[in-house]
């Protein structure tokens, strides 16, 4: 059978993006096996028996040889079944799924705005280079990609919850009844998210068109007369659409870090505050099903960008 | 490799270059020798008061249990600088190093590729946060941790720059000369892929700083009474909703710093698009 060459250099990346998933999963594992610390002793408090111990280990599959462990867990991850708490007791998958819609909202509502908006600002910039407006631009960006996350959001806290009393300070899904009021829950928590993503996507977009006005060809296009508009449309951004996938990617995987500092912060009901509270209370399963999800969606972006850079470049469709 | 028309616009970025110096400069000497002006012991309680503003006797005001702010605030940018220093420079060291020899191709480039793109596969907030609530959170586990998590974008770059130099034409003539791989290595490829390290050690630090700062935000970094500019910030959050000093002053140290790096490596040349 022959496919066609772009199919196989998608199937490759995807197949790679497997790969590093399974690299991942055996990383994340190694590394739970350091927090294991003693799980039973942890539950059971320092008086406990040793039988008492031995018994709960047992009961925990604490006993069996770390491999053993890894397999029953990649397996059960395989069928989507991650296991139980060890605290609770409950299903991890239950534990996540509860919260998963949240922080996809989330991240959501953050890419929904950010991209946009980075874009058009980021080629606005490229295209105006050097003028008020790009310096403006670089100036308010650097400042906001050199300050941690949660200054960003305490600063939002202090500004439009304490100051202004425009949005709550924490978010709650109880008192949540009508449109305006989810609107406002949500108003911090985005804000803080998309002003990192905006700063870091627009810097990338920006360099990237800058990179593609900068080439020969495009200095052609000028030197040949063509006008402004067709020369960014035309012959600039149909050429910068691998590097500017790759930079809303790249910006858009800050968001799951992001969304550790924010969900705590908001006290906001989603998986990151779920991972955190999971490793204060040593519940392995718990941390491992979170961090696999994370990792696959930060894989899952760059895959995606990695496509669309093949797809828009005519040159690899005909080997 | 084309070379730009673009005209150069030096000026512009002089002043901003010369601000970001001032401030770099600043905080070394700060975390070299500020310590040592400090008017009070780091953990010793001067203020009946807390979270009062500055005054003569407390330049800086006092913290959530009237502590004195500028000690705390000269000890803590030494941690987060020497912290941040120490991890950014393992890291460059170790992904320079291992970029260099993995340029050379073969399965060690595999090997090191597919291990540093599994690590990179896992945000650092949450591969920090489960090392170091696992293993303690002590300074040598930071640093550690921090050059773990830095080490593959090190990697990436200095494998990247090599790769791109190796093609040049005075390397193919070194290598026709019948120079050996070390002098290639250190005569022709090191002193042109400088600028552009320099650049990414810089952005590497600020990285590192921000997710310092963001583990010590989470309860993970330098350890009560001793605190790094993130705990600062962590510890007298609650003064925020009116404003105190004691957590302005450290969210001003940090974001002075990292601005200051970046201003700095924005007019370092660049190595294609960043």
């Amino acid at each position: 059978m022959t496919a066609s060459p772009l199919l196989r250099l998608i199937a490759r990346r995807v197949l790679v993006a497997l790969g590093t998933l399974w690299l991942v999963s055996l990383a994340v594992f190694a590394t739970s096996l350091l927090i294991e610390g003693d799980v039973a002793e942890a539950i059971l408090g320092q008086s406990a028996t040793p039988q008492a111990l031995a018994g709960l280990r047992a009961a925990m599959h604490l006993d069996q040889p770390a491999w053993a462990r890894y397999l029953v867990w990649l397996g059960g991850m395989m069928r989507g079944d991650p296991g139980h708490s060890l605290i609770t007791g409950t299903p991890v998958a239950a534990l996540i799924g509860a919260r998963l819609g949240n922080s996809l909202a989330l991240a959501g509502i953050t890419a929904l705005i950010s991209v946009p908006v980075a874009l058009t600002l980021g080629i606005v910039a490229a295209v105006k280079r050097g003028t008020m407006f790009d310096r403006a631009i670089g100036l308010v960006t650097i400042a906001v990609v050199s300050v941690p996350e949660f200054l960003i959001a305490t600063l939002a806290v202090m500004l439009f919850a304490v100051t202004l009393h425009w949005a709550p300070a924490l978010s709650s899904m109880r008192d949540v009844e009508s449109p305006l009021a989810l609107a406002r829950m949500y108003a911090l928590p985005v804000f803080s998210l998309a002003c990192v993503v905006i700063a870091q996507m627009l810097r990338m977009t920006r360099a990237a068109v800058i990179d593609v006005l900068d080439s020969s060809y495009a200095e052609a296009a000028r030197l040949k007369g063509v006008s402004p508009a067709r020369l960014v449309l035309r012959h600039a951004l149909p050429n910068a659409i691998g590097p500017i996938a790759n930079a809303v990617a790249l910006s858009l995987s800050t968001l799951l870090g992001g969304v550790i500092v924010v969900e705590i912060i908001f006290n906001y009901p989603g998986v990151a505050r779920l991972m955190v509270d999971a490793v204060a209370t040593r519940d392995i399963p718990l941390v491992l099903g979170v961090a696999m999800i994370f990792s696959a969606s930060y894989l899952l972006l760059v895959t995606t960008a990695d496509v669309v850079a093949i797809l828009s470049n005519p040159r690899l469709g005909h080997r | 490799m084309s070379i730009s028309l673009a005209p150069r616009r030096p000026r512009r970025f002089a002043i901003s270059c010369i601000v970001g110096a001032v401030l770099v400069l600043f905080w070394i000497g700060v975390a070299a020798i500020g310590p040592l002006f400090a008017p009070h012991d780091v953990g010793a309680v001067v203020d009946l008061d807390v979270f009062s503003p500055a005054s003569r006797a407390f330049p800086l005001g006092t913290d959530y249990l009237g502590r004195d702010m500028l000690s705390r605030v000269l000890s803590a940018a030494r941690y987060t600088v020497a912290i941040a220093f120490v991890a950014t420079t393992l890291a460059a060291g170790a992904g320079v190093l291992l970029g260099l020899a993995a340029a050379a191709g073969g399965w060690l480039d595999l090997l090191l590729s597919r291990v540093f793109d599994t690590i990179i596969a896992i945000p650092s907030l949450m591969l920090g946060l489960v090392v170091i609530a696992s293993l303690g959170a002590s300074i040598p586990v930071l640093i550690g941790t921090l050059a773990l998590i830095y080490t593959p974008g090190a990697f990436r770059t200095a494998r990247a720059l090599a790769l791109n130099v190796n093609a040049l034409d005075f390397v193919t003539v070194a290598r026709a000369r019948g120079e050996r791989l070390p002098y290639i290595v250190v005569r022709e490829i090191l002193p042109n892929v400088c600028g552009p390290l320099l650049a990414d050690f810089g952005l590497r630090f600020v990285f590192v700083v921000l997710l310092l700062s963001g583990l010590s935000f989470l309860g993970l970094g330098v350890q009560p009474p001793y605190a790094d500019l993130g705990a600062l910030v962590r510890e007298n959050i609650a003064g925020l909703g009116f404003g105190a000093w004691a957590v302005l002053f450290p969210a001003l140290a940090i974001a002075s710093l990292t601005i200051g790096v970046n201003l700095v490596i924005d007019a370092l040349p660049k190595r294609g698009r960043a």
